[in-house]
């Protein structure tokens, strides 16, 4: 080695060509990406923005393109989500702070682990042969909301698990020591300070799990949703009491993506349209819920900052 | 609330005849060893801590300081494969603290603790003094105001922060947040307080505050700290306990440590040969 000036400079020159150079690759490997997702969306929109009118958000499906809708849809998908957001959530935190803060390492909680991570990458189609099997026919809840629900929710459990694990991982040590310090049970603990202070990022997997789960058609196509729903499921509020009604978890039902689905294999051209016109409501839905993500997330960080 | 069928202790101080002894003790290490896994962090310790005391620990960095301070609020239950051998008695109860049977919820009830570097939680500054308050139970909204005002006056933060109660004590300084964690400490009227390095992350000043503070409160509650700093031991502590390579070389009142120390080691760390 030499402190040859020059040769430093060449050193410099050559070394910062390199950097220049990655930099390109990696610009490109981006555009690659977003171009695509760009491309995909205005197609999406030059083919479907004409029929995104009032009618089309309150028609039912019809033989009559021009008079079809997603209502029955977009109600049926918003209940499937409450089923699995209502199921998914509890026991996707209460594992996830189990597995963090009671069971204590040993070789049983390092199978769980390795189970839970690698359930995330089950294919979706798997989880509705398993629904089929256990919602439909074994508990008997046939192919209704409630079981569409309960797939779904089981699809998303792994990302709401270790997504809960990562929330609760970033909370200091130290911050857990002073609560102990001053006589805390582990319960108190979990409920005065894991849970509050883990919320952003939990929210953050929930929304994630649920943008996954409101798009799947596979897993609810197998366990048996319809592709042509003419009606909306019973009412959940009754006019007498106890004015509350549990039927509409029993209804038959269609989703979203089963919609554009059921249009997308039909030859006509106009209905061809409303396909893409799904297309667009369904990619606004997951956008808003993906936004609504990052939103929850920097809120919480700019509230808590270790 | 402590297990006062244990009557070993007095049996076993009657046979050794020197009850008087007992007399001013708030706690003792008795024969105390320590095990992480394997690895043995304290071998066969036996301190006094005296009542109404402050009672330092120095000794150099690895040799068991916070390992031995940890084990009087039983905080190293929360980490496996540990292991304490030996006792804590604990008085006036004269129980061992260490014992399966006693809860070390009930233990950190009554012995707080102050880390080396300050934890407020992400709450409000009142919420941060209340929370042992709550954690036993305290609902009266009059009774917490009170006991939180109390507490933050005794750490000497009142001044500095009693117009803002509802911000958040991560917006305190350092300094602050450690008198913070010192009002959240004493809010529930501890009988031992221990320290680990508290001012090893602060600036001299905050540093000046907090000994100032140590050595005030032992009027209020008995304190053991931890400090690799000689002359912080020097200034705030009553008795000082010389450690190394866990072991307890060295027990006495801080001015015979520090000006006619027994031990040989004991002299050389202090007069900076070694640590
Ligand atoms: N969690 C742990 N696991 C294993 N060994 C530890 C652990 N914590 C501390 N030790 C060891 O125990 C000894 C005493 O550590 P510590 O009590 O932290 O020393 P000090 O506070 O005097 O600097 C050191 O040798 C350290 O490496
Ligand atoms: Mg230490």
């Amino acid at each position: 080695m030499s402190n040859d000036p020059q040769a430093i400079r060449r050193l410099v020159v050559l070394g910062r060509r390199y950097d220049r150079l990655f930099a390109i690759v990696g610009m490109m490997a981006m555009m690659v990406g977003i171009l695509t997702l760009a491309v995909l969306l205005a197609g999406l929109i030059h083919d479907g923005a004409e029929r995104l009118n009032w009618d089309f958000f309150q028609n039912f499906p019809s033989r009559r393109a021009e008079r079809a809708g997603i209502l029955s849809a977009i109600v049926g998908s918003s209940l499937v989500m409450l089923i699995t957001a209502v199921t998914a959530i509890p026991l996707g935190v209460a594992a996830g702070v189990y597995l963090e803060e009671y069971a204590r390492r040993n070789w049983i909680t390092e199978i769980i682990e390795i189970n839970v991570t690698n359930l995330a990458g089950v294919p979706s189609i798997v989880y509705g042969l398993l629904a089929l099997g256990l919602f439909v026919y074994a508990l008997d809840f046939g192919q209704s909301i409630l079981s569409a629900g309960l797939t779904l929710a089981l699809m998303i459990l792994p990302v709401i698990i270790v997504s809960t694990r990562e929330a609760i991982r970033a909370i200091p040590g130290a911050i857990r020591e002073g609560a102990y310090a001053l006589g805390s049970t582990r319960w108190q603990l979990v409920r005065d300070h894991i849970l509050p202070y883990s919320t952003g990022g939990i929210l953050t997997g929930v929304i994630i799990g649920l943008a996954r789960a409101i798009g799947e058609t596979a897993p609810i196509i197998t366990i048996g949703a319809l592709t042509f729903i003419a009606f909306l499921p019973p009412s959940p509020v009754t006019g007498d009491f106890p004015f509350l009604s549990f039927e509409w978890l029993e209804s038959p039902f269609t989703v979203m993506p089963i919609q554009m689905f059921n249009w997308l294999s039909r030859p006509q051209a106009p209905f061809q349209v409303n396909a893409a016109a799904a297309g667009i409501v369904l990619v606004a839905m997951t956008l808003l819920m993906n936004g609504v993500a990052i939103w929850l997330r920097v809120r919480f960080r700019n509230r808590i900052k270790w | 609330m402590v297990d006062q069928t244990d009557h070993s202790f007095s049996v076993d101080v009657a046979s050794r005849g020197d009850i008087d002894s007992v007399q001013g003790l708030k706690a003792e290490a008795r024969n105390l060893s320590f095990f992480y896994g394997a690895v043995q962090a304290l071998k066969s310790v036996n301190m006094p801590v005296y009542d109404s005391r402050v009672t330092a620990l120095i000794g150099p960095s690895g040799c068991g300081k916070s390992t031995f301070l940890r084990c009087f609020n039983r905080m190293h239950d929360l980490t496996d494969h540990t292991r304490y051998d030996g006792e804590i008695l604990f008085h006036p109860d004269n129980v061992n603290i260490l014992r399966k049977s006693v809860d070390p919820i009930e233990v950190r009830m009554r012995i707080g603790m102050v880390f080396q570097k300050p934890n407020p939680f992400p709450k409000s500054i009142f919420e941060n003094v209340a929370y042992g308050l709550r954690v036993r139970g305290e609902k009266n909204r009059s009774e917490l105001a009170d006991r939180v005002e109390t507490a933050l006056r005794d750490a000497s933060l009142w001044e500095e922060v009693s117009g803002r109660l509802d911000s958040m004590a991560f917006n305190l300084s350092g300094g602050q947040q450690q008198r913070l964690c010192i009002a959240r400490a004493l809010a529930t009227g501890p009988e031992l307080l221990l320290f680990d390095e508290p001012t090893s992350a602060l600036d001299p000043n905050a540093t000046a505050n907090i000994e100032d503070l140590i050595h005030r409160l032992r009027e209020k509650v008995t304190i053991l700290i931890v400090t690799h700093n000689m002359q912080q031991a020097a200034r705030v502590s009553d008795y000082t306990a010389f450690m190394y390579l866990g072991e307890l070389i060295e027990f006495s009142d801080t001015n015979t440590v520090f000006t006619n120390p027994n031990s040989k080691q004991t002299e050389d760390y202090i007069t900076g040969r070694y640590g």
